[in-house]
């Protein structure tokens, strides 16, 4: 995996910061709004626990240097997780300013001006890589759990390789983000900066048993930082169409592959997080109308209240109760969807209301109904455990039914947040380190 | 007590026979530099002005500020090395002239300071006062720059000068005099003593304090930086002000000292002026916060004085002066049976545990984290120590709230109530009353110090201790 990744100027007049940086003062004015409680709740709420009083104070004080450090101890993808974490529902969602009849302290923007601080200084980790030792680790998939995993078992002394089978390292956060909440490059910078740990990166695929089988020879621990599979299938006539996208490729392909256009109409089917950022991103792309259309309620949307709420500010059209049934296209080219109305029943199911189906005319269709697990590539792993598509794990080590393997991320979590990626990447780490002294131990 | 807000306080001001419209006055200094200035002044209501001081011109340097910020705020604490007016004496007084002419019921004082030679006294007094000045201010406390050349503090840090140039004025002074005095010397009584046996009708306190407020940590050159040096100034602003309350109250409770005091010293606000006026000042003295703000603020002082004595039921300035001052004793005569422990209010914590590490690392180890909501299974630790409360936040393992994974349960965030895990526990048997937790609670009214009765008399040090000898005397005389 080598980047030779050239940013798409247009792409980025189009994809502008959600959330813009900071200015020096300002950073520090908010930074002394923090009361710097104890045993901070927004720490707490952190699923990496970055002790966010901590280097908050530190933007205050005018030690950025420091702040940096703080957060990246805990985080090494705190650049990613300031600018992409739903901070509402974290740490800002913690803080007690709520209660104090005052707007939360702006955690998010405060961790993203240390972290442009770090970057923009050039200068090497805060973090200390300690003398060789003999074992091997390979994480699989070069997304943000095995990024985690390797930087923090690189400061333990273990060699580590990143195995993926993509060109640009860094997953979903490479992939897979919105570019107005994470651009690319950025992720790549980052990983960058997991590589200067002295962790190899491979690009390589690995797919059948023979290949485990391999990686088990080479290495003496595997950590599976796979993710999720493809997003799922409509299964409706003509969804076949070369321009019927799923959202995560359509994501990868203005991010990284140079698409700009989308056409006119564009629809979005799903009310996730993705399917948002896919239809924000089209009408940022320059379609005209943009439809998302989801066979719930509105009240059962699964986005983020934010995310929704940003969607409408965009000038998103949702339809509720509707389900597509069919792709129809004209000479070739994509001309509608067609959908009907639907009720959720209490028992999850979906009945067709008596109305007549309606045609939505479209030119880009976008499906996001989810991905689905990796089911065919964890049953080659060898006494893998599995409940529900996800890799069994114990919680606070990472480690599977087969005690070589370890896991963390999406593929373990059934698909939350990058900062929940790098919590298991770094717990799994720890259970790597401790696995393999007690293997000493009784070597 | 007469009805509140009924009738509007007469806050008019009398310092040792100066008379104003209020207490308000301008302190000697950049805002009191022309006339122009300080008709403006007038016009945004300030009572009156102290020249900026008056004597043989001089020349200034630049730069001549610099201040410190807190935590985001700017000039908590400010510092000049400006010296006294650089402005011929013929303008100064030609100018004041034309301010009196114009305001003749605001007070202008002038702020003087020449040689130490009486004739040269005597010529000062006699010209500021032809001028048509209501009083003069014989500024003794300029602590840079001036005291170098044996004027200035250099004059107030000495006694025996401050009586004998106080005397040489009073021998032609026809206003009234007041003595300004520094606070750069170990027992201020000393000078306002000395001043008063010159003959002083009455003291300004306190100047300037000497400072150097800060280094430029690039340079290394301390600031305010005039060509790569500085020098030590004068510091003044909100900082300084529980330092001029204390100076204030032992020259007003000292009966050797005590004479019509205006007070100086960090007042911004109606508040600070209040404060001043309760322990005896008559009047007081404004610099920094107009220098930080421009005239217009004195328009809330005067209201939110007025206010405030309404509500108090006081209707004059008179009703009020010094009732603080009884208020302030030795320490030995205080109530040693005087118990207070904090209580704090559940529905007002909002959980940032701030009282709880403050009692921890800063008091006596009191308040605890040790309450629990829902079922218990097993041992309850009391007395955690802060360590172990951040050891096992760190050991949890927590996730992002994604509803359609965490089934139903909703995705919440704030506003929402404190966990009583994060309410601390006040144990009143080992609090001792120290204040520490109600001081750093971010929340007003959360935590209130409230009395226990001990069931005792008031006793106070000196009693306890008098009361030992005395049972030492009678057991040694018994036996």
């Amino acid at each position: 995996m080598q980047e030779n990744f050239q940013p798409n100027p247009e792409i980025a007049r189009r994809f502008e910061d959600l959330h813009p940086p900071f200015a020096p003062q300002a950073a520090v004015i908010e930074a002394n709004r923090c009361l710097n409680c104890f045993d901070a709740p927004c720490t707490a709420a952190c699923p990496t626990h970055i002790d966010v009083p901590r280097f908050i104070k530190k933007i205050a004080s005018g030690n950025l240097r420091g702040s940096a450090a703080t957060i990246l101890e805990a985080n090494v993808l705190g650049a990613s997780c300031s600018r992409v974490c739903p901070v509402d529902v974290l740490c800002q969602g913690a803080c007690v300013m709520h209660r104090h009849n005052e707007q939360p302290i702006q955690i998010g923007r405060l961790q993203r001006y240390a972290m442009d601080f770090f970057y923009n200084s050039g200068s090497p980790l805060p973090l200390k890589v300690t003398a060789l030792r003999a074992a091997r680790i390979a994480c699989i998939g070069a997304g943000p759990a095995s990024l985690a995993c390797a930087a923090e078992l690189r400061q333990h002394g273990f060699p580590v390789t990143i195995l993926d089978r993509l060109p640009l390292p860094g997953g979903l956060n490479t992939y897979g983000v919105a570019e107005y909440k994470l651009r690319s490059a950025d992720s790549l910078r980052e990983v960058e900066l997991v590589r200067s740990l002295g962790v190899e990166f491979q690009l390589r695929n690995i797919a059948s048993e023979q290949d485990f089988e391999q990686l088990e020879e080479e290495f003496n621990i595997l950590f599976l930082g796979v993710g999720l599979g493809a997003m799922r299938k409509l299964g409706i006539p003509g969804d076949n169409h070369p321009k019927v996208v799923d959202a995560l490729d359509f994501i990868a392909s203005y991010k990284t592959g140079g698409r700009i256009s989308v056409g006119n109409k564009v629809v979005v089917v799903g009310a996730g997080n993705t399917a948002i950022d896919a239809a924000n991103a089209a009408k940022r792309l320059g379609a005209r109308d943009v439809h998302i259309i989801y066979r719930r309620e509105e009240r059962q949307i699964s986005a983020f209240e934010f995310e929704y709420e940003r969607a409408k500010q965009e000038g998103i059209h949702f339809h509720w109760n509707t389900q597509p049934i069919a792709v129809h296209h004209d000479d070739g080219h994509l001309s509608s969807v067609e959908c009907v109305q639907v009720r959720y029943n209490q028992d999850g199911t979906f009945s067709k209301l008596p109305f007549p189906s309606f045609h939505l005319e479209c030119h880009l269709l976008i499906p996001a109904i989810g991905q689905s697990p990796l089911l065919d590539l964890l049953g080659k792993c060898r006494g893998l455990q599995l409940h529900q598509g996800r890799v069994v794990v114990e919680r606070a080590t990472g480690q599977t039914s087969n005690p070589k393997y370890f896991a963390g991320g999406d593929c373990v979590n059934g698909g939350r947040e990058v900062v929940d990626a790098v919590a298991d990447g770094k717990r799994a780490a720890l259970g790597i380190v401790n696995a393999l002294q007690h293997e000493d131990a009784h070597a | 007590m007469p009805e509140p807000y009924g009738k509007t306080p007469n806050i008019a001001a009398n310092t040792a026979g100066i008379q104003s419209p209020n207490p308000f006055w301008l302190a000697s200094a950049p805002p009191t530099n022309c006339a122009e200035q300080v008709m403006r002044a007038f016009d945004a209501g300030w009572g009156g002005a102290v020249w900026k001081t008056i004597g043989e011109p001089i020349v200034n340097v630049s730069s001549r500020y610099s201040s410190i910020d807190w935590n985001g705020q700017r000039m908590m604490g400010f510092n000049n090395i400006e010296l006294i007016s650089d402005r011929p004496v013929e303008v100064n007084l030609r100018e004041i002239a034309a301010v009196k002419k114009q305001y003749p019921g605001n007070a202008v004082i002038a702020s003087l300071m020449v040689e130490s030679r009486r004739d040269a006294w005597h010529t000062i007094v006699k010209q500021v006062e032809d001028a048509g000045c209501d009083g003069l201010e014989l500024n003794f406390g300029c602590p840079h720059g001036m005291s170098e050349r044996g004027m200035g503090s250099a004059v107030g840090q000495v006694p025996e000068y401050t009586e004998m140039i106080t005397a040489w004025v009073k021998e032609v002074a026809r206003t009234p005099v007041l003595v300004k005095l520094t606070p750069n010397i170990s027992d201020i009584r000393m000078v306002a003593r000395a001043a008063k046996r010159g003959g002083a009708d009455g003291l300004s306190a306190i100047n300037t304090i000497n400072s150097i407020t800060g280094i430029d940590l690039d340079t290394f050159i301390p600031r305010p930086n005039v060509d790569g040096a500085s020098s030590h100034g004068g510091y003044c602003g909100p900082a300084v002000k529980s330092i001029a309350l204390n100076m204030v109250q032992q020259v007003m409770s000292d009966p050797a000292s005590a004479l019509p005091l205006s007070g100086i010293g960090g007042i911004a606000t109606w508040k600070d002026t209040a404060e001043f006026l309760l322990l005896g000042c008559s009047s007081v003295q404004v610099c920094t916060a107009a220098m930080h703000y421009g005239y217009r603020i004195v328009e809330d002082m005067i209201e939110g004085l007025e206010n405030w004595m309404s509500e108090k039921g006081f209707a004059s300035l008179q009703d009020f002066l010094g009732l603080s001052l009884p208020r302030v004793t030795e320490w030995k005569h205080l109530n040693l049976n005087y118990k207070i422990v904090a209580r704090i209010k559940e529905e007002k914590c909002i959980g940032c545990d701030l009282c709880y590490t403050a009692c921890w690392d800063g008091a006596h180890q009191c308040i605890h984290l040790d309450r629990i909501s829902g079922p218990v299974d097993g041992h309850v630790e009391m007395h955690v120590k802060p360590a172990q409360i951040e050891a096992a936040s760190h050991s949890a393992i927590t996730v992002t709230p994604i509803p359609k994974l965490d089934h139903g349960k909703q995705s919440q965030h704030g506003p929402y109530a404190t966990p009583l895990e994060r309410i601390p526990r006040v144990d009143e048997t080992e609090c001792v009353g120290c204040n520490l937790c109600s001081l750093v609670c971010p929340v007003d009214e959360c935590i209130t110090m409230e009395r226990i009765d001990l069931g005792l008399p008031p006793e106070s040090w000196e009693q306890r201790t008098s009361a030992h000898t005395t049972a030492a005397v009678m057991n040694a005389g018994g036996s």
